[in-house]
């Protein structure tokens, strides 16, 4: 049952010498913690997306005037405002990397750092083209954040109907095909499947869910005249809706005299308490926190809670956590990417200003691109499936190659000074260490490579 | 210490009692037999080809309804039968279509139907099962072509990047590297990397890979050199991997695997998802994967070159209307694309189902009019002298043949 250390390692972000940071005493203590203020969102700040979109306002009118005034000192002026805003918002992006690395490091809350984590990998989101293709960390702060321990459906709502989403997934100029808009401009306006698929398929009811490429259509169709502008966010756009009902599922939507957005949070609200969004979601869990094949007592369980509760995330949370086969020690998970070097960046301490002070190069050489190398370029999704579970996508020649070379390279760059590794070895493993590791941070030639050895061993890459 | 050889260090540490011979991966490749001089590179076009817009039937009287009539002209399309035209983006590769190394296979696609889902789809060409069984098996075709070869070797097979390639997965060893992957250690740190590892066989079996390919890419494994060293031989692997230059690095890091032991091949190239504004990023895709395509023709050399079939596939075509944003969705039956100095191109072979609302595969999608496998299972026929039994037994279980398209020199 409840173990301190995989409370840490395997619901955690990995242990901490930090006294304050010292392992939870229970199922209980983890779960109040998500309830607990969110002192790490104040320390290490992230734009939230309302204050980002200024830069996308500021953006655009420079735009207009760069096309206003071709040929005139205005124009290059206007050039130059929109390089100085693209390069802010490109460091901006790595320096909020950064800070999600200094909250991992300094939470006494791991669990929740490592749920924004999961639910920003399940609604995996990117802009497409300019500023906006920054906002991923902003997105996570306004429309994950502060729903990880509410309903899912609050959750589901936020995260697919966000303006980072639209853009990702084609939303935002989907005209219903018989909408005003598209009859004013017939042949130049209409409508596309691609968020509709993937709320069905991704982030709802699964694959193997109950749903046909006509749901498919009517779910696009209710979607249409969901989009967003620098200006407002989100925004409903009515001409651009199809007019009529819409059938999901047996079920219609819509179909008043006025679409609105309603109808679509209708939907959302459905599928998010759908038995097979359940299923879906309660499998995900297990495989993301505690192994590739889970335990199918354990799914059940989570996917029970789910159902019973409506998707009350604590209470899934607690099925989860209160399971039994939760802290089976025989099964593990490998540590994605960001998992690794944040976990490492915990058990090291990483000073807040060594990270807080770096430059855009230095962010890039020492996380981004090592991570790149270990198979995760940093909020640039391959597809909005998100990051691969299977442990075997992550255990790669070029993977391990990649994380044995920044475990030894890295930290000594990254600290003032390197801890010893006979002592770093049993705090970061929590004292279950094997002899071959135990001999290795012994016998290292330094202590870079000693620190390195034991990060890169299998036991501290395990959770 | 100085820089040392990873070679002599490996004979060195086997003399001081370390087990280095356990790995098959560490054995020198001169010892290898090869199976025999063919050679098959597969390029995953992972998010879906529009096969409509990347060899466009131009000719059929309900083309132009739904697509328009394509640009011809100097940076337009390109006529090549009086019926088909390909995109702008393969202009590239007119030179190969000319000298008849270029050609399509159209209306094709995966047994996959009705979800249009890219996972699946995906998972379902690289498997190579048909419908039923699809999350059963993690397996790939490659992998079990792989398995049918009598000389196959553990340098027989590769798989080439970032990328999973579940293509290649399954029991048949495989080799995987990414060119932008590099490792220099010192040799304490190698031995005892190795030593931590072993608590972890599927951790110790990738780092032993990453120990034998980490020289092939020409820097050495084994170097003195303190964090900075490492940081500047990591950049300089990214800096060579942004961009259209990835997808020519992984070609030319692919010829260079066919030189010497490796006979099949595979990586992939993303970009095909275009639910809005197609032009312009499906010809983004198509000169990436021009570029991968003439980069392997130019690396291998004319004598390879003449041995070796690159096919490149996709999950699933896209629908036969354009979308309100410019754009295509999922849709079913497209195209493959062929090039080598095996194959018997300047042809689309095709049994052209129509494109008028009724002949459509659920009135949207180009209707398939033959199962891709049956295209990969004549090629893998051709290649490599598999029987028609091996084909439809074990690389393609219970595909449909059918008759022989002729793909093949």
């Amino acid at each position: 049952m409840f173990d301190p250390i995989l409370a840490e390692t395997r619901f955690g972000c990995g242990l901490s010498p930090a006294p304050p940071l010292a392992p939870p005493e229970s199922v209980a203590a983890m779960l109040a913690g998500l309830t607990a203020p969110d002192t790490m969102a104040q320390r290490f700040p992230i734009q939230d997306y309302a204050a980002f979109r200024t830069r996308m306002i500021a953006r655009e009118a420079q735009t207009a005037i760069r096309r206003k005034y071709r040929g005139t000192p205005k124009e290059d002026a206007a050039k130059k405002a929109i390089r100085v805003l693209n390069r802010e918002a490109r460091v901006d992006h790595l320096r909020w990397m950064a800070a999600h690395i200094l909250r991992r490091v300094k939470t006494p809350t791991p669990l929740r750092e490592r749920l924004v984590f999961f639910w920003a990998d399940h609604f995996t989101a990117t802009g497409k083209r300019g500023l906006i293709r920054r906002a991923v960390s902003p997105y996570m702060q306004s429309a994950l954040r502060p729903h990880l321990a509410g309903r899912f459906e609050d959750l589901l709502i936020a995260a697919v109907t966000h303006p980072v989403m639209l853009d990702y997934l084609d939303q935002t100029r989907s005209f219903g095909p018989t909408s005003q808009a598209a009859l004013h401009r017939p042949g130049r306006r209409g409508m596309n499947e691609n968020l509709a698929r993937e709320i069905l398929e991704l982030h709802t009811l699964g694959v193997g869910g109950p749903y046909t490429q006509g749901d498919v259509r009517e779910l696009a169709e209710l979607l249409t005249g969901l989009t967003h502008s620098a200006k407002n966010g989100r925004k409903f756009q009515r001409g651009w809706a199809e007019p009529g009902a819409e059938i999901v599922l047996g079920k219609s939507y819509g179909g008043t005299k006025n679409p609105h957005f309603r109808d679509i949070e209708a939907v959302l609200r459905d599928l998010a308490v759908h038995p097979a969004t359940a299923r879906h979601m309660a499998r995900k869990l297990a495989v993301h926190f505690v192994t590739d094949r889970p335990d199918p007592a354990l799914v059940a369980a989570i996917e029970a809670r789910w159902r019973d509760t409506g998707g009350d995330l604590m209470q899934v949370y607690e099925a989860l956590l209160t399971h039994p086969a939760a802290w089976d020690r025989s099964v593990t998970n490998f540590k994605q990417p960001f998992d690794f070097i944040a976990s490492a960046c915990r058990a090291l301490e990483v000073p807040r200003a060594g990270l807080e002070d770096m430059t855009e190069g230095m962010l890039r050489n020492r996380f981004h691109t090592p991570m790149r190398l270990m198979g995760h370029v940093w909020q640039k999704p391959d597809g909005p499936d998100g990051l691969a579970e299977d442990d075997s996508a992550w255990i790669t020649p070029q993977g391990m190659a990649a994380r044995l070379h920044w475990a030894m390279a890295v930290p000594q760059l990254i600290m003032p000074e390197l801890p010893d590794p006979r002592w770093f070895v049993q705090m970061a493993l929590g004292g279950r260490v094997p002899p071959n590791v135990q001999f290795a941070a012994e016998a290292a030639e330094s202590r870079s490579d000693g620190i390195g050895l034991v990060l890169a061993s299998p036991a501290f890459q395990r959770m | 210490m100085s820089t040392v050889n990873r070679r002599a260090f490996l004979v060195r540490s086997a003399a001081l009692g370390c087990s280095v011979a356990a790995s098959p991966l560490v054995t020198p490749v001169s010892f290898a037999a090869t199976p025999g001089a063919q050679r098959l590179v597969v390029i995953v076009l992972r998010g879906g080809m529009d096969g409509l817009s990347a060899i466009i039937p131009y000719g059929d009287p309900d083309h132009a309804a739904w697509r328009g009539d394509p640009a011809f002209g100097d940076e337009g399309a390109l006529d090549l039968d009086g019926f088909f035209a390909m995109n702008a983006g393969l202009r590239g590769l007119s030179g190969l279509w000319d000298a008849r190394q270029l050609g399509f296979v159209h209306a094709v696609s995966t047994p996959y139907r009705d979800k249009r889902s890219h996972f699946d789809g995906q998972d379902m060409l690289e498997a190579g099962i048909s419908g039923g069984s699809v999350g059963m098996s993690r397996d790939g075709w490659l992998n079990r072509l792989v398995q049918t070869l009598p000389n196959a070797t553990t340098q027989t097979a590769y798989a080439i990047g970032n990328d999973p390639l579940a293509i290649l997965n399954g029991p048949a060893p495989v080799r995987r590297w990414s060119p932008e992957a590099d490792l220099v250690l010192s040799p304490q740190a190698i031995r005892l990397a190795r030593l931590v590892m072993q608590d972890d066989p599927a951790m110790a079996q990738a780092l032993e890979t990453a120990y034998a390919l980490a020289e092939e890419d020409g820097d050495p494994l084994a170097l003195e050199g303190g964090p900075h060293q490492m940081m500047t031989e990591m950049r300089n692997d990214m800096d060579a991997a942004r961009g259209q230059s990835a997808v020519v690095r992984m070609a030319e890091f692919t010829a260079k695997q066919l030189r010497e032991e490796a006979r099949i091949a595979s990586f992939s190239i993303n970009g095909w998802d275009t639910h809005a504004h197609q032009e312009w990023a499906l010809s983004r895709a198509l000169e990436s994967l021009s570029a991968a395509i003439l980069t392997l023709q130019s690396e291998l050399g004319a004598q390879r070159w003449a041995q070796t079939t690159v096919v490149a596939v996709t999950e699933f075509g896209r629908t036969v209307r354009v979308n309100g944003t410019r754009g295509t969705d999922h849709g079913t039956g497209g195209a493959m694309i062929l090039a080598g100095g095996a194959v018997h191109g300047g042809r689309v072979v095709t049994d052209w189902p129509g494109l008028s609302e009724a002949d459509l595969f659920e009135r949207r999608d180009l209707r398939p009019t033959r199962d891709v496998r049956a295209h990969l299972g004549w090629i893998l026929r051709g290649q490599f002298g598999l029987s028609r039994a091996e084909v439809t037994d074990t690389v393609f279980p219970g595909v449909d043949l059918g008759a022989d398209p002729g793909l093949l020199l």
